[in-house]
């Protein structure tokens, strides 16, 4: 195996393990506002594992951005890891993936930098994980040259069922209906919408060419997993 | 001893005595006293230095021995040095909300001698160098708020004001009158207290250094400027110093405002309004203060020093004494109640604590305690103090736990069964202590 | 030096995880709200008090006394 596949492999894995522990973050993090404990799961256990699988996360972020950065294979720009449209590998897919990383970047340094700023500040920018989220899922679905497998699909639905299910909880314990109402109409249009671009877009053959792939790399993906 | 006092204020000092200073002439005029009338009787604002400053006023304030009038009694002096040590361009707040519904000293003050009241927060202004006045009334008292303007303008219209003053209206719930909670209104917030640091007196309105005492304290502070701590401290008694302006009310025949020495004793002035013969408990401060058997109290002095071994406190100056028809712990199971819904439902222990205890209370009136009610109540009481932003829950505390020492014998034939007829159908003339009629169970009021 | 947990009453939502944190210095009353012990913090336990004001969701709980104190 060369350089270029082991990079590419690191890209996919560290991708799709961040988006679990993502995953996993959100959920516990939503569990901590709902107040979430039993005498067996103690709040500080919820609050420290959303910490640390956060801050575990973002690592493995940064590592994804530099194995996809320093890949000789596909010519991606340091600035297309920041700045949407900076590359014109699979460009709109890849944007998603720059806004992510800014967002998470933002609620990284909010936090880290808590004591000194402003509660409400710090709360209105933590707030903005329910777009990092979603923006990296389809980041990584649109991006992803697995999508097609099924256990990445299958992982990916379980992510999406996962922070579906703890938002329409956490809902649930909303005292204004308006909010309760349309929140869960949000969720729901989300998911919908993500499942339609799922099937309409990656599962369909040709997705590659669609979403923006260099003609050049076209038979890559075929050839790696002849490989492997 | 003969106080110092410059030739040409010997006059007035002999027309003034130890309880009669702030109400030299109410009672004799019966009406509000026009600027020129104020200056006839108190003679004109003494003068300030040729750099508007009036270093030597904070000296005499310390000297007097002047203490707050608003309820937490700190001593004014230190205050307003510490607030001129500070960087920045100080502030004076005169605080004449008054939301404590057992007192009317402010109101009748406010009313009768307004410019004792300006004077005073004028001549403040000048001893720490403030650029801004505010003075703060009860929004709704349109008559005392009229008065007030009036008064404001005469001084105007007279020039002799070398700082201007704003006249505010605030929402007056019981929590909106405390130093934290004006500031944080006149800063365009809500009329609920702040969490310190920083004081007032670091950084209030505008983030500036502000001196805010109760308007009786600046009308003191206006006495001294003119006749000195020497005269001040000739009325006193038990370590208090001056007089002091207190509401009687309840089992008297007259009730009222009434001017008495700073630590005169509680049983003669229960006397000054005519105490009935049956009543047997006083409620001394406030609603935050303390209930005590009048036997108990008569002999001491109405000053922090004396009272403090009993928990109590001279508070607003408040004394009222429970009707003999009355029962006490259905009128402190009702004020619990009141003071409950007053929190400014900031902080756990007061928003959860005090509606818990008034629960606890209305079951000892009821008769009907249920279950380990005491044990509950008392760890209750024991938890809730100096948990909060602001001293709201340690009044209620303060009330509940002398309630229970001083009704102990009524709670105890509530509990076998024998309650009073207060407590069986309601006192025939209503609930004895007054609150404010606009405030419901659950309604605040607003806040802003 | 001598340090002292205090908390901000207001910005307090009884979140109670400082509580699980130091159990030693801080309770809860039956609200869910923190009860401080009425004592310094000993040196043996001011790395836990660091870690318990860090986690506080709304900062509401801080370590007096020492350089840090503004």
């Amino acid at each position: 195996m060369t350089t270029a596949h082991v990079l590419w492999y690191l890209t996919r894995a560290t991708g799709l393990v961040a988006l679990i522990l993502l995953t996993a973050t959100i959920v516990l993090g939503i569990l901590g506002t709902a107040r979430a404990a039993s005498p067996r799961w103690p709040r500080l256990l919820t609050a420290g594992l959303h910490r640390n699988l956060a801050l575990t996360a973002t690592a493995l972020v940064a590592v994804h951005v530099v194995t996809t950065v320093t890949d000789p294979f596909v010519s991606i720009s340091v600035a297309a890891a920041f700045v949407p449209f900076a590359s014109s590998y699979r460009p709109i897919w890849l944007s998603l993936g720059a806004l992510a990383f800014d967002l998470m970047l933002a609620v990284l340094i909010t936090s880290l930098l808590r004591d000194r700023l402003n509660h409400r500040v710090w709360q209105a920018i933590h707030l903005l994980v329910y777009a990092c989220w979603p923006v990296a899922l389809w980041h990584g679905l649109g991006t992803g040259t697995d999508t097609k497998l099924s256990w990445v699909l299958a992982l990916n639905v379980s992510c999406l069922i996962a922070v579906a299910a703890a938002v329409w909880w956490r809902l649930a314990l909303t005292d204004n209906p308006a909010v309760r109402l349309a929140g869960r109409v949000t969720l729901a249009v989300a998911a919908a919408a993500t499942a339609i671009f799922v099937l309409a877009g990656p599962l369909q053959p040709g997705w590659s060419l669609r979403a923006g792939t260099p003609p050049a790399l076209l038979g890559i993906g075929l050839l790696s997993l002849a490989l492997a | 001893m003969t106080p110092t006092i410059a030739p040409s204020w010997q006059d007035l000092a002999a027309r003034l005595g130890p309880a009669y200073r702030l109400t030299a002439g109410w009672r004799d005029s019966n009406r509000a006293a026009t600027l020129r009338i104020h200056v006839n009787r108190y003679g004109p604002m003494p003068a300030v230095g040729s750099d508007g400053r009036a270093h030597w006023l904070t000296d005499a304030v310390e000297r007097a021995g002047l203490t707050g009038r608003g309820g937490a009694g700190f001593p004014t002096g230190r205050k307003m040095r510490s607030v001129a040590e500070q960087r920045g361009e100080p502030v004076v707040v005169a605080n004449g909300l008054e939301s404590e519904p057992a007192s009317n000293k402010d109101k009748a003050l406010l009313t009768w001698a307004p410019h004792l009241v300006l004077d005073g927060a004028m001549l403040a202004a000048a001893a720490v160098g403030a650029t801004a006045i505010h003075l703060c009334l009860p929004r709704g008292r349109s008559h005392l708020i009229a008065g007030i303007r009036h008064a404001v303008g005469e001084r105007t219209q007279a020039g002799i004001d070398p700082v201007a003053i704003e006249v505010h209206e605030l929402p007056h719930g019981y929590v909106a009158s405390s130093e934290t909670a004006v500031i944080n209104w006149l800063n365009g917030g809500e009329a609920k207290p702040t969490a310190t640091p920083p004081r007032p007196y670091q950084k209030g309105v505008g983030r500036r250094p502000t001196l805010i005492s109760n308007v009786e304290t600046f009308a003191h502070v206006a006495l001294i400027a003119r006749l000195g701590p020497d005269w001040f401290r000739q009325a006193g008694n038990a370590g208090a110093a001056g007089s002091m302006l207190t509401t009687i009310g309840g089992a008297v025949q007259a009730p009222g405002v009434y001017e008495i020495e700073a630590g005169a004793q509680i049983g003669a002035a229960l006397a000054l309004g005519g105490l009935h013969r049956q009543a047997t408990t006083v409620l001394v401060g406030g609603y935050f203060g303390s209930w005590h058997e009048i036997g108990q109290v008569a002999g001491l002095p109405l000053a922090a020093g004396p009272l403090r071994q009993l928990g109590a406190g001279p508070g607003a100056g408040v004394l009222f004494a429970l009707p003999p028809d009355a029962c006490g712990v259905v009128e402190t199971a009702r004020l619990l109640g009141w003071l409950a819904g007053q929190s400014a439902n900031q902080c756990g222990p007061c928003m959860f604590g005090l509606p818990a205890i008034a629960d606890d209370f209305a079951q000892l009136a009821s008769g009907r305690p249920s279950g380990a009610l005491y044990e509950r109540l008392h760890r209750r009481l024991a938890q809730i103090s100096r948990r909060g932003a602001c001293a709201h829950p340690d009044g209620a505390i303060r009330l509940a736990k002398s309630a229970l020492s001083a009704f102990a014998a009524d709670i105890r034939s509530h509990a076998h069964g024998r309650l009073c007829p207060a407590a069986r159908h309601g006192r025939a003339a209503g609930p004895a202590l007054p609150l404010p009629p606009d405030s419901g169970d659950d309604e605040q009021g607003p806040w802003r | 030096m001598t340090r002292r947990l205090a908390v901000n009453p207001i910005a307090c939502d009884g979140h109670g995880i400082c509580a699980d944190m130091l159990p030693e210095l801080i309770g809860l009353d039956e609200w869910g709200y923190p009860i401080l012990a009425d004592q310094p913090v000993p040196d043996g336990l001011t790395a836990l008090a660091r870690r318990a004001v860090r986690i506080c969701p709304t900062l509401a709980l801080r370590l007096e006394g020492g350089a840090r104190e503004r």
